[in-house]
């Protein structure tokens, strides 16, 4: 069977006029660089050897980040734009849902714009009038098709454009990103008419950031990075595969964020750390041992959210490092994995009164959780040298969001040591969008007439 | 290129329809509507006459009833420069279309310039009426010319109309440069003086390579004057000369298509 739509290592390179932005036909002129100025002189790969191949009948979803060129990719399927190399093959009759409306005219009816329209995207007067009632029907503007657009709400805009194209009945059908924007209502039924399409053998070609999208929806997935492919086939996998790396830039990116952090407190001069030092010192106590009785005016500053590292140094945190599962080093983790958090600290003399302390904080500044040494009732003997300690959290219940760290060294009534204030970055990520600051244990069961539809948990 | 233009054939419906909207969305909402296409020459040549027949009269023999003459090159005039400045600037206009919709961008300034067309066919009535107006017959045999001159114009606006679209993406300010020497080409063109008016003998050799003089001639001598078509000769060699240009026009809009999606 020839395939619905073929690329074949395609490459497109887009052009930049360089330097042309402010050129004018008099400078061109004067310069004699008219012929110069026309042909481009920068260039930008936007997709890179890249292949593909859709059976007719399938559902293909394309993924990547911003700027990887899935666009593009869809552009040069549509026939918008021309490959730079390779070659595009589509069998049968296109409609593109790039933008939605694009050849609406705001000054005349919406029952003039979607004869024009659709006239644009290749149907016949005859093809029109035939589908017109369907086409309004859809979009649900029985009311205001004699309105000029103009007057329309951009929800209605966006129903009449889509109406318009999906009743163009396409053999394949490119979507870019477009159900991102009907409310709720009417995406569901973009949806429904996708799954239609779908069963009536339409290819579909989707570019989405929606990964359940693709899992639920499409029966193969590409995944582009830069330009070029990274992963294709099954859509589980590469949606995983996709995951994953994204996972490792944030990784990448978290580690920079609390590289920059500890490097700012180290630039902190002595006299400026002193002056931090006497605020420190309320917070610290405050967080070490929040049973004790506080002066009011203090209270207040009980979660203060002062990023920074003060202390006497006596015994110093030389490294906090927080491990994964298979004690490597992360900054992304998933909610139910285990955590540990390992401190090396060095007592430059031997101490017998010291507590050590953790918090963790969410983006909001809220303390999700704190504890030390101290509160569990461990009495500090002795610390000499060089140690190592260690926290560890079996599962870690926290719903997805970026967190904070706080780790400290201080004594039993306060006196901090080494404080290290929300340093340290990490990112938890969960397949189950809950809210909240905590994730209890928790299951459902359900008796009596309650029934559940089979299929929508992602296992 | 021939390809693209065998394509093009294809496209009528939508040329058609996009004609059609341009046409109504000009009007849609003023009150006068479509009476525009009337009152907008109307007015234009109420000024022009009130200005060479009361206050500077051309007085030339053989031009009289003066603001018939003018509004038999006026009319083409406004549809020739109407046209370029709306094509020069239509694939801006039409970025959306061309960067989100699988279109022909050509379709673009061809619109443009069948819409003032339009335009020109709705103002003819008043050349009837002013024909009748004045007891002023033309001759009947030269009004089977009057297709040609509106044939070899289309093609010869058409083909600058592209390649001032086409290269007005990649130089904005042509759309003011336009304006400019519009103004210089009507003045330099025999419309609001005849072209055998004395003062005007000397520079001949100018104005007959002025594309436009043979156009302006032709339709003065299909409506205004009385003998037979003498110019023919010279709309015919501008018909075969406005191919070219077409050709030349489209091939450069060709040349450059590619760009416009990145550079609109």
């Amino acid at each position: 069977m020839t395939p619905a739509i073929e690329l074949q290592d395609v490459t497109k390179i887009y052009r930049r006029y360089g330097g042309r932005q402010f050129a004018t036909l008099k400078s061109a002129l004067l310069q004699r660089s008219i012929l110069r100025d026309l042909s481009p002189t920068e260039t930008f790969p936007a997709l890179q050897n890249v292949s593909l191949t859709v059976p007719p009948g399938r559902t293909y979803g394309v993924i990547g980040r911003n700027g990887s060129g899935k666009s593009t990719a869809l552009k040069l399927v549509a026939g918008i734009t021309k490959p730079t190399s390779g070659t595009v093959t589509v069998q049968g009759r296109i409609s593109a849902l790039i933008e939605l409306g694009a050849g609406f005219h705001p000054e005349i009816s919406g029952r003039e714009n979607v004869f024009i329209n659709a006239v644009m995207l290749g149907l016949s007067k005859r093809e029109i009038a035939r589908r017109f009632d369907d086409i309004v029907e859809f979009a649900e503007l029985q009311d205001f098709i004699d309105a000029p657009v103009k007057t329309y709400s951009s929800g209605m805009y966006m129903r009449l454009g889509f109406a318009v194209a999906i009743h163009v009945d396409p053999d394949v059908l490119l979507v870019d990103e477009v159900l991102a924007v009907g409310d709720e209502g009417f995406t569901h039924k973009c949806l429904d008419k996708f799954a239609e399409l779908r069963r009536l053998g339409k290819t579909i070609l989707l570019v989405t950031h929606s990964l359940s999208l693709v899992e639920r929806f499409c029966d193969e997935a590409l995944w582009l990075d830069e330009g070029r492919a990274r992963a294709s086939g099954d859509p589980r996998r590469v949606v995983d595969a996709y995951l994953t790396a994204v996972e490792k830039t944030e990784q990448e990116l978290l580690a920079s964020t609390t590289a920059k952090a500890v490097a700012a407190t180290r630039s902190v001069t002595h006299a400026e750390s002193a002056a931090t030092q006497e605020a420190g010192k309320a917070a610290a106590a405050e967080t070490v041992a929040p049973a004790r009785a506080k002066p009011d005016g203090e209270l207040k500053n009980m979660f203060a959210v002062i990023e920074g590292r003060w202390g006497s140094r006596e015994i110093e945190i030389t490294d906090v490092t927080l491990l994964d599962e298979g004690h490597q080093p992360a900054f992304v983790f998933h909610s139910g994995d285990p955590m540990a958090v390992r401190l090396k600290v060095t007592a430059h003399a031997p101490a017998t009164d010291f507590v050590f302390g953790v918090s963790l904080f969410n983006a909001d500044g809220v303390c999700c959780y704190g504890t030390n040494t101290f509160i569990e009732q461990m009495d500090p003997q002795s610390l000499e040298g060089d140690a190592e300690v260690i926290f560890a959290v079996d599962s870690l219940e926290l719903v997805e969001g970026t967190y904070k760290l706080d780790v400290a060294v201080h004594t039993c009534d306060g006196y901090p040591y080494d404080y290290h204030r929300l340093l340290y970055t990490f990112r938890v990520k969960s397949r189950t969008p809950d809210v909240g600051i905590y994730r209890p244990k928790h299951r459902w069961t359900f008796s009596g007439g309650v029934r559940f539809k089979e299929g929508r948990g992602q296992g | 290129m021939f390809a693209n233009l065998a394509q093009l054939v294809r496209y009528r419906g939508l040329i058609q329809s996009l004609v059609a909207r341009e046409l109504k969305a000009r009007y849609r909402g003023s009150v006068l509507g479509f009476c525009w296409s009337f009152i907008n020459p109307l007015l234009l040549l109420a000024i022009y006459s009130f200005i060479f027949t009361t206050i500077m009269p051309n007085r030339v023999e053989g031009v009289q009833p003066y603001a018939l003459f003018m509004l038999c090159g006026i009319l083409p005039w406004t549809w020739f420069a109407a046209s370029l400045t709306e094509a020069s600037s239509s694939l801006i206009a039409g970025g959306n279309l061309i960067k989100k919709v699988l279109f022909p961008a050509e379709v673009l300034p061809i619109v443009s310039v069948l819409a003032n067309m339009v335009h020109f066919f709705l103002a003819l009535p008043i050349v009837v009426l002013f024909l009748i107006l004045y007891r002023h017959p033309p001759d009947a045999w030269d009004l089977a010319w009057f297709p040609v001159a509106v044939l070899v114009q289309l093609i010869f606006t058409m083909g600058i109309g592209l390649a001032l679209a086409a290269l007005t993406v990649h130089f904005r300010d042509i759309r003011d440069i336009l304006a400019n020497v519009l103004m210089l080409w009507f003045f330099s063109t025999p419309i609001i003086y005849p072209w055998f008016q004395k003062e005007v003998l000397p520079y001949k050799l100018f104005f007959d390579l002025n594309p436009f003089t043979h156009l302006a001639i032709s339709y003065q001598e299909i409506l205004f004057f009385p003998d037979a078509i003498g110019h023919w000769r010279w709309l015919l060699a501008l018909g075969v000369a406005s191919v070219g240009v077409f050709l030349a026009g489209y091939w450069l809009f060709d040349r450059l298509r590619d760009s416009f999606v990145e550079v609109v």
